[in-house]
């Protein structure tokens, strides 16, 4: 008893903080990862540093690359939420993209058919894009609680179903449908009112700073709050860690299920609404393509913490934003931050490399890396 | 029998100092062991107490941090199962490591095959093989049955053969007699004797009293990860030994008044119920609990009780018949109105169902009433109120834990079930279903457990005890029910049956034989 692993690994310092600290693992994969790159850069001959810098400056060391670096978090904090919650109720949600989609189409059809003031125009165009989202993800819901079907399976499948028909929606001429006819393209869909544009403050000729931010900031509050203060989270991560004693507990399993990815499915819902209201004032097909995979690594990154995923949110959208700025400054290819980011998700993945390299001890119980338990059956 | 003289006979297996440590526990303790030629010694010790893990350290399936093991007084550094059989040493698990759908000649083969040629297995060498192992050792299988098909008395001959097979002459057995009826639990100990008159030595690990006085040379018992002492048979009682794996005097039987039966409270007709399988688990069961009295279902596992009590509680779907409980019929509902009819459930599995080993003790002593006032306003969890009545719970049950926020996990299992049985008392309760209430739990927490089911019963609730402990059972029950093959063989009254008749009956015996006239046949109540 006396003696715990704690006190006889050879780093004390790191082995007391880590009792503190469920960030270490994501903070030293991310180390990690940078260290990586560096030594990337330089042994193909590139100016490591200089690329940092760039990196740095054009991410977060700039008003204006900061700007951008939130603005282009966004989409990341929401689904990446969306994702999280989804592991919380035991379901890999892969589908987020989907989600995002049908919620962005049914937020699109509001923004440019409806005429309204904006008060009523906007938070029923953002309405909308939840709505959008929770049925494109309760659908997936459902087919497992019905049938049993994986959702892993089913979220990727309607992801296609999703993307195609949104692409039919804006390319379709006869008769045009969501497209715009004044764009020769067939790339978007007409510009959605002034009045369901979400407000916000312009600050450089590309980044205006929308509502939807404080948006995306509440709801990880909102999720924390859902998942650990309501009746409704704790029956939905129950059903998610252990359905059998859920089902113990009167929990109905299946609708918690369909439950669990409507409400994943609304907030990507709400990424496809905020980005289409906030940001491009349209839809277009090639709207955030493979966002959805990228908020799984940014869920996993923040362990699924609604609080922690606004940081790896950031964190993910500011090596995009900085990258280009990196690009410029070091003449290196942008991929470089797309293998930065591969190798942070491997490293939080596999976690006991991390802790072997930084000799950080076991997890206790009740601290572990929550994936879907779904995988398998 | 071979008691005398045993320290003389040559040590084939010695263990010096075994330590070995778990992230904040002592597992084993500075552990010595010898083990003789031809001998049994068992190894008696609560849940906890450090058996297994000695015994998977013995095996090669854990490394000790400290201390040596000698086989035949030379040491080995053994860090796999596989230098282990090298050695001689064969493990019979308490779950059987068989693959169901091939026979018992592939599964002892499996691993260590006979071939014809290089790739074609020799079918016909490794069954007569172990047509000679099985007469050798009065091992009786049939080669070229699937094991699917076998009674669990007969899986755990196979793997005792699978054992022998390799060349064992130490043969540990973990937990042998726990998932056997009585009568075949007497098969082993006769195989046990067969096995050691050969020259095998046997070490079997149990935390049953009765079987170390009856089966061993020698016993040693384990507390804490520590050696408690020695004992032998002829000189010791149940009660000796208790007292030593306990560290104090235990009362190895319930008191308990007469039991004043009024009205019915659970009333089960014609009951059918399919596995998870699809396969008939529970086929035409009746039975009454009034309120007052205890019922206990008395059966080997897997003979359909764990289909009853959920199809009961709401959590199985039944195929056909009724359940009412206070009056209602309750055969569609779900399990949450159900428990809201006033019954509690003692799971039987505390770590699949019964809680949530990741959620804290707070969260766990909600469970099931998680949504209830005070516990919530609304969809508004009250936190306060779960804290306060975690406290009260762990306080009035005894739950031994450093704070109520910790995860369930933490607790060892003793302490785990006090705390589903002290939530599922918490409220107000006209049936209570207990399922294996006492599985795997030290003897304090059995005593203790035990007490509170007669409590209930006193203050006029319903139970229905369901357990494969027949001491159980019997220290429990005021009417007993048998069941097997998913039906309700017998229902006795607990003063008018033997603890050898209850044996023949869960073994399928049926009652005629037995001479017992004023037993209802088939039908509870």
């Amino acid at each position: 008893m006396s003696e715990s692993l704690e006190t006889r690994t050879p780093s004390r310092l790191l082995a007391v903080w880590s009792q503190y600290s469920p960030l270490l693992v994501p903070v030293f994969a991310v180390f990690t990862a940078l260290v990586l790159g560096a030594l990337m850069i330089g042994l193909t001959g590139g100016d490591w540093l200089a690329a940092y810098i760039g990196l740095w400056e054009g991410s977060f060391g700039t008003p204006s690359g900061l700007g951008n670096t939130i603005v282009r978090s966004m989409p990341y904090i929401m689904c990446g939420l969306a994702v999280a919650l989804g592991f919380k109720g035991g379901l890999f949600n892969i589908g987020a993209e989907g989600q995002l989609y049908a919620g962005a189409v049914l937020t699109v059809l509001v923004a440019t058919t409806l005429k309204l003031p904006a008060i009523i125009h906007i938070p029923l165009a953002l309405a909308a894009g939840v709505l959008g989202g929770a049925l494109w993800g309760g659908l997936a819901g459902f087919l497992k609680a019905r049938t049993g079907a994986h959702e892993v399976i089913t979220t990727i499948m309607l992801n296609y179903v999703a993307l195609r028909l949104t692409e039919w929606l804006i390319k379709s001429k006869t008769p045009y449908l969501l497209g715009d006819p004044a764009d020769t393209t067939g790339a978007r869909t007409r510009f959605i009112e002034d009045s369901a544009r979400l407000p916000g403050i312009q600050i450089a000729d590309t980044t205006r700073l929308h509502l939807g931010i404080l948006i995306g900031i509440a709801l990880a509050f909102a999720v924390w709050w859902l998942l650990y203060k309501t009746t409704i989270g704790f029956e939905l991560r129950t059903a998610g860690v252990n359905p059998s004693a859920a089902r113990y507990a009167g929990i109905s399993v299946p609708s918690t299920i369909v439950l669990t990815m409507a409400l994943s499915g609304g907030l990507a819902g709400v990424a496809g609404a905020s980005e289409v209201l906030g940001v491009r004032g349209a839809l277009s097909a090639d709207l955030l393509l493979g966002l959805g995979f990228d908020a799984i690594a940014v869920a996993l990154l923040a362990r699924s913490n609604p609080i922690a995923i606004i940081a790896s949110g950031l964190l993910w959208g500011g090596l995009l934003t900085g990258a280009s700025l990196m690009q410029v400054r070091a003449g290196l290819s942008i991929d470089v931050i797309k293998i930065v980011q591969a190798l942070i998700i491997m490293f939080v993945a596999a976690d006991q490399i991390v802790r072997f390299i930084y000799r950080i001890p076991k997890r206790g119980p009740g601290e572990e890396t929550v994936i879907a338990k779904g995988w398998g059956g | 029998m071979t008691t005398s003289g045993a320290q003389d006979r040559q040590v084939v297996l010695e263990a010096r100092g075994i330590t070995k440590r778990f992230p904040g526990v002592i597992a084993n303790n500075n552990v010595s062991l010898k083990l003789h030629k031809g001998e049994v010694l068992a190894l008696l010790g609560e849940n906890g107490a450090g058996k297994s893990t000695l015994m998977n350290i013995l095996y090669g399936l854990y490394h000790q941090d400290e201390g040596e093991i000698l086989v035949n007084g030379a040491p080995i550094r053994a860090n796999s199962p596989h230098e282990s059989i090298e050695r001689g040493i064969g493990m019979v698990h308490q779950h059987f490591q068989l693959v169901p759908v091939m026979t018992v000649a592939e599964n002892v083969m499996l691993g260590n095959e006979i071939t014809r040629g290089r790739f074609f297995l020799d079918r016909r060498r490794a069954a007569q093989q172990i047509t000679e192992i099985s007469r050798r050792y009065g091992l009786e299988v049939e080669p070229n049955a699937l094991i699917a098909d076998l009674p669990v008395g007969a899986q755990q001959r196979v793997e005792i053969i699978k054992a022998l097979y390799r060349n064992a002459d130490i043969l540990i057995l973990d937990e042998p007699t726990a998932v056997l009826t009585p009568q075949e639990a007497d098969d082993l100990v006769r195989i046990m004797r067969t096995l050691v008159d050969q020259g095998t030595s046997l070490i079997f690990i149990t935390h049953k009293l009765r079987e170390v006085l009856e089966i061993a040379d020698r016993i040693i018992v384990l507390r804490g990860g520590k050696v408690m002492g020695e004992a032998l048979p002829a000189e010791s009682s149940e009660a000796s030994l208790a007292a030593m794996m306990v560290g104090r005097d235990v009362i190895l039987q319930v008191d308990k008044d007469a039991a004043q039966p009024a009205e019915t409270v659970l009333e089960v007709r014609g009951l059918y119920v399919r596995d998870d399988r699809s396969l008939p688990a529970v086929s035409g069961v009746d039975l009454q609990v009034r309120a007052g009295e205890i019922l206990g279902i008395a059966g080997v596992q897997g003979n359909g009780q764990t289909e009853l009590v959920a199809a009961i509680t709401g959590l199985r779907n039944k195929e056909a018949g009724t359940v009412l409980v206070v009056g209602q019929d309750v055969s569609l509902a779900t399990p949450r109105q159900i428990s809201e009819l006033g019954v509690a459930h003692i799971p039987e599995d505390r770590q699949r169902e019964g809680l949530i080993t990741s959620y804290e003790l707070t969260d766990n002593s909600v469970l099931e009433l998680y949504y209830r006032k005070p516990f919530a306003n609304g969809i508004i969890r009250d936190e306060e109120q779960i804290d306060a009545h975690c406290t009260r719970l762990v306080e009035e049950f005894d739950v031994r834990t450093p704070s109520i926020h910790v995860p369930a996990s933490s607790l060892s299992g003793g302490n785990q079930q006090k705390l589903i049985v002290a939530r599922e008392f918490s409220q107000p309760i006209k049936l209570l279903i207990a399922a294996q209430p006492t599985r795997g739990i030290d003897v304090g927490s059995i005593e203790f457990i035990h007490n509170q089911i007669i409590k209930k019963r006193d203050e006029g609730v319903a139970v229905l005890v369901v357990s494969a402990e027949l001491d159980e059972v019997l220290a429990l029950s005021d009417r007993i029910a048998v069941m097997y093959h998913g039906k309700i063989v017998a229902t006795v009254n607990n003063s008018e049956v033997t603890r050898e008749d209850l044996g023949l009956l869960m073994a399928g015996a049926g009652p005629q034989g037995l001479g017992v006239r004023s037993w209802e046949l088939g039908v509870g109540g």
